[in-house]
């Protein structure tokens, strides 16, 4: 099972975090800044694995963003890596190149679309299309109750008038 | 509308946020969003609660506290719009975690979302509950879950069946509800559904034994028909990665098939073919295939016995090892362990590619190589893969050293054929990197030494030598100069040469120049300066030639700003000068250390010592355990526990002085023991113990040793702590007197005059006594033994002795023998004083005390000065 994941950009900014265990806040910033400096600081060529306090922590540099999961011992690692890929492709699919700027003033888009791919720690679903139809049917709801709330609007400042 | 939130959107938030040239300026502007958020929420604004969530949401991902704004959560999800829900749920899985109450509030909303008419709502709320549930949340919403896994829309069928993961790990009686709803889902022909079946499945099985059984019993030919079907599925574009259809599914399908195989033969048998299958045709050139390849590999090690699989699955891992992606070979590393139980022979063929793994420059693959080679070793293989290691510690990183190091001694020990090997293999290590060799390793190496008899000179030669060119290894020092110490004439006379020795010619001012070096070494800490010193005074005696320089060298010490090395050689000196006749049995070579007590403890004590686990206890002692009682009389550095001596111990020396001290004269007042000669003498021996001399130290110590346990002596073997010993320096006077005692001339007269006794204080209800001694050639100093005296028919409790004096002299107050004083004079308590005189012969002593007790639970608090000390003093 996957623990959390995080997304670290390469100076040390958290971009995103999401906890799938239990972890106080305490606790959670301590992880971040433990695992960010020791990911940050391994070669280019080095093995995308970090073994850490009886976990494993699989990551993956995309530009200047880390992707970062840690699950249990004995899950697949290379499953994981693929994880990793699969979340980055959706995002790119959704955002068009996604680069870290639209990760920065959009994250609870990819807050969104991480919950569309991972629950409760497991794979919730591995088609890239089927995430984005979900998403896109979510922002439509959206997008009506903005409609609505401003045609509600407009016929109150009519009544009003 | 609130003044402040009106302002900044959330975009400009942020704007604002990455503008800041400084760490101070960003948070002046995190502050003043906080402000304004702050506001708003106590305004109760509704229409940009979900903006300001967002924000804190931003705020809080960079850091900074955001705990006001959980109640916005909940507010949010209550609110009956989409939008609003979706923000409040996301914003309570960030800034919530499940130990916090205030998500207990969110139960009630949580079951109406379960159960609104929009899905996407249900599939807020499970996700929600999915990610943070609680154990008590799991079981009120449990039902609602198990309704939505027949859901009409498959999409909240698999966020239910992820859901009831969490929940069936929370409430674990809660799995055998799930199981029909869960087996019915891998029937599902939508990839989402399935997997999350699969997974659930899988935890299911984890959990339940009943669990287990149904799901092999129903769903193993089931699973195995999916599997075959995906594999040979045609090329699906929504599902492909790297042309593999679904490598998830895959993985998640060989996962449960490897549950429900594990101890089942009819199970396995009915899914060799497709494992087969994927082990044979999946592509491996792309990390997809490889997950799969690894996966299936797991399953098939796992899985009842199936020779051919096996081969199969152990060649895939060889073709996994000689990859040249880092990845696939730390995969590998990490399989083949597993393999080893299954199949030792054939990872040991590849054991020559981990060897090299071990060297790796990326550290995660070289922790997995090296313990991976730790469990490959066995005694057919020992030499060459110990020289392997041992030659990569010459060029290692400094911050695998300690792993390797540990390794290597473990593995060393555990299978040496023969002593003089593991002799000369930890001599390499100690020579390499003795500065991370553990104590214990030495120690053990120590008790393996003494127990080679044959071997001593050679040993004692081999360190020698290796401390010409390692001077500069803490371990290999300690063990030379105790060496040294026990074995230095073998070392001068070449006795016991080996064939295989080249002969060395080593003076006796050689072996004693060793030993300067060692204890003059800047960077030697106190523990083997401790021992060099102790080694001195052994060479003292058998090289009759060097004794003046030894005697010379601990002199230096005498001075030393180390109140143990200076206890030492005053003690030592003392020996030396005054002692001839008995130095040579005192100083005799110790008896062999008892290897099988050493084992013994070290069984004892391995759940405390368990740093490498799978290690079990057999062959000779090694590396990662406890030392033994004997060892720990000799080397003792803990100053806390000492003077507990094990009973072996004390017979121990009790046979190498071969004296009896049963008559050990007692120092007048202190209420010692008869054992007490044996325990001094111990102590002297003993690097570090408190001279147990005075009655108040005795006392003191006994109370601490007996709160602990018996073994408790062992764990402070290393650590050196002074701090304690507060009365030390007050000891070695007295232990001087008590050396005196059983010396050749005992005089009395040597100590110089003898003061009377006086009264120092009487009230009505009190009497203090004072009596006093001198050492010789310091006469400036007087140590003054209080003993008070309660008059009352009252016990006074809580009594407590002060003194001052002015500044001329100086004063050392020991810790009182006890702090209840017994009523009508039916005992008393002692406190030993030191004064030093600076104006000595100009001034008499005076002084002013104040004691206080406690008498019926009352304060009471006496005076006085004392002018009546004897002149002279």
């Amino acid at each position: 099972m996957i623990h959390f994941v995080l997304l670290i950009s390469r100076q040390g900014k958290v971009r995103l975090t999401k906890w799938y265990s239990p972890y106080s806040q305490k606790e959670r910033s301590k992880v971040i800044r433990e695992l960010s400096s020791e990911i940050l600081s391994r070669g280019p060529k080095l093995c995308n694995f970090v073994e850490w306090r009886g976990f494993k922590v699989v990551y993956k540099r995309y530009a200047s963003l880390y992707f970062c999961i840690c699950s249990d011992q004995d899950d697949n690692e290379l499953e994981t890596l693929s994880i990793i890929h699969h979340y980055v492709e959706t995002l790119d699919r959704y955002f068009g190149s996604v680069c870290e700027l639209d990760l920065i003033f959009n994250f609870h888009k990819a807050y969104f679309i991480l919950d569309e791919i991972l629950l409760a720690g497991e794979m919730q679903e591995t088609s890239k299309r089927t995430t984005l139809r979900l998403i896109a049917a979510q922002e439509e709801l959206l997008e009506a109750a903005k409609e609505e709330a401003s045609s509600l609007s407009s016929i109150i400042a009519q009544a009003t008038k | 509308m609130n003044p402040f939130s009106s302002g900044t959107r959330l975009r400009d938030m942020i704007r604002a946020i990455r503008a800041s040239k400084t760490a101070a300026e960003e948070r002046a502007v995190v502050r003043k969003e906080c402000a304004a958020i702050r506001a708003a929420i106590n305004e109760n604004d509704q229409d940009y609660r979900h903006r300001n969530l967002a924000k804190l949401m931003f705020i809080h991902m960079l850091g900074y506290p955001t705990h006001f704004g959980q109640m916005e959560c909940l507010k949010l999800i209550a609110s009956p719009g989409f939008p609003e829900k979706r923000i409040g749920y996301l914003g309570l899985m960030l800034l919530l975690d499940e130990r916090q109450e205030v998500l207990m509030l969110v139960t009630n909303s949580l079951k109406q979302d379960l159960n609104h008419t929009n899905q996407y709502i249900v599939g807020l709320a499970l996700c929600a509950l999915g990610n943070i549930c609680s154990a008590e949340m799991a079981r009120d919403l449990a039902p609602e879950v198990e309704r939505l896994l027949q859901f009409r829309d498959p999409n909240i069928r698999k966020k239910a069946a992820l859901c009831s993961i969490r929940i069936i790990k929370k409430v674990p009686d809660l799995a055998e509800n799930f199981i029909n709803s869960a087996t019915a889902l891998l029937r599902e022909k939508h990839h989402g559904v399935l997997i999350t079946g699969v997974q659930l499945c899988t935890d299911l099985c984890k959990i339940s034994p009943e669990a287990l059984e149904h799901v092999r019993k129903k769903c193993t030919d089931v699973l195995v028909r999916t599997l075959r079907d995906l594999a040979n599925s045609p090329y699906s574009p929504e599902y492909d990665i790297a042309g593999i259809t679904d490598p998830f599914l895959h993985i998640r399908l060989l996962k449960l098939l490897r549950v429900l195989g594990e101890g089942d033969a009819d199970a396995s048998d009915s899914m060799n073919d497709i494992l087969a299958q994927v082990a044979t045709k999946t592509e491996s050139n792309k990390v997809a295939g490889n997950a799969i390849l690894y996966e299936c590999v797991q399953t098939i090690m796992s899985i009842e016995d199936n020779g051919g699989l096996r081969v199969l699955a152990i060649n895939s891992l060889g073709r996994f090892l000689s990859n040249r992606d880092n990845n696939i070979r730390y995969v590998a590393l990490n399989m083949l362990m597993k393999a080893v139980t299954a199949d030792g022979q054939a990872v040991q063929r590849h054991r020559a590619t981990i060897l090299e793994c071990v060297k790796d420059s990326d550290a995660s693959i070289r922790k997995r190589a090296l313990e991976l080679v730790y469990v490959l070793v066995n005694e057919t293989n020992v030499k060459p893969l110990a020289k392997e290691l041992i030659d990569y510690l010459e060029v290692s990183e400094n911050d695998f050293r300690g792993d390797l190091t540990a390794k290597i001694c473990s593995i060393v020990s555990k299978f040496s054929p023969e002593k003089i090997w593991y002799i000369d293999q930890m001599l390499k290590v100690l020579s390499e990197a003795g500065n991370y060799v553990k104590d214990e390793v030495w120690h053990a190496l120590i008790v393996v030494i003494t127990n080679a008899t044959e071997l001593h000179g050679y040993t004692v030669r081999a360190l020698y030598r290796a401390f010409q060119t390692s001077a500069e290894q803490e371990s290999l020092v300690r063990v030379t100069v105790w060496c040294i110490g026990e074995y230095g004439d073998l070392l001068v006379n070449n006795v016991g040469m080996l064939d295989i020795e080249d002969p060395i010619t080593v003076t006796e001012s050689d072996a004693v120049d060793v030993l300067e070096i060692a204890i003059k070494r800047h960077e030697s800490d106190l523990t083997t300066k401790a021992m060099a010193l102790v080694a001195l005074l052994k060479l003292s005696s058998c090289f009759p030639s060097c004794s003046e320089r030894i005697k010379e060298i601990i002199v230096q010490f005498k001075g030393n700003l180390m109140l143990e090395l200076q206890q030492r050689a005053i003690e030592f000196n003392s020996i030396l000068a005054k002692h001839q006749n008995i130095r040579s049995t005192l100083v005799e070579r110790m008896p062999v250390l008892d290897e099988a007590t050493f084992i013994g403890r070290k069984a004892g004590s391995l759940p405390g010592a368990a740093s490498t686990t799978t290690m079990p206890s057999v062959g000779i002692p090694n590396g990662e355990a406890k030392p033994a009682a004997p060892l720990i009389d000799l080397l003792d550095l803990s100053s806390d526990d000492a003077p507990a001596p094990s009973s072996s111990g004390g017979d121990l020396l009790h046979d190498l002085l071969g004296v009896d001290l049963s008559p050990a004269p007692q120092q007048s007042g202190a209420g010692q023991p008869s054992k007490s000669g044996t325990d001094v003498l111990l102590d002297l021996l003993s690097v570090g113990s408190p001279a147990q001399s005075s009655s108040s130290t005795v006392d003191i110590l006994t109370s601490n040793t007996n709160g602990k346990s018996p073994v408790s002596p062992l764990d402070d073997i290393s650590s050196l702590s002074l701090s304690s010993r507060v009365n030390s320096n007050a000891g070695a006077a007295p232990m001087m007197d008590l050396l005196d005692g059983f010396g050749p001339s005992p005089s009395k007269e040597n100590n110089g005059p003898v003061y009377p006794s006086i009264t120092a204080y009487e009230s009505s209800s009190l009497r203090l006594t004072f009596s006093f001694s001198k050492q010789p050639g310091n006469p400036e100093t007087t140590n003054i033994q209080a003993t008070f005296t309660n008059l009352s028919s009252n016990v006074y409790t809580d009594f407590v002795f002060q003194a001052a004096v002015p500044k001329f002299l100086q004063l050392h107050l020991d810790p009182a023998s006890s702090n209840t004083l017994p009523a009508a004079g039916n005992g008393s308590v002692t406190q030993s004083l030191k004064v030093t005189n600076s104006q000595h012969g100009k001034k008499n002593l005076v002084m002013r005390i104040r004691i206080a007790y406690k008498l019926n639970g009352k304060d009471t608090l006496e005076e006085g000065q004392i002018n009546n000390f004897p002149r002279e003093l």
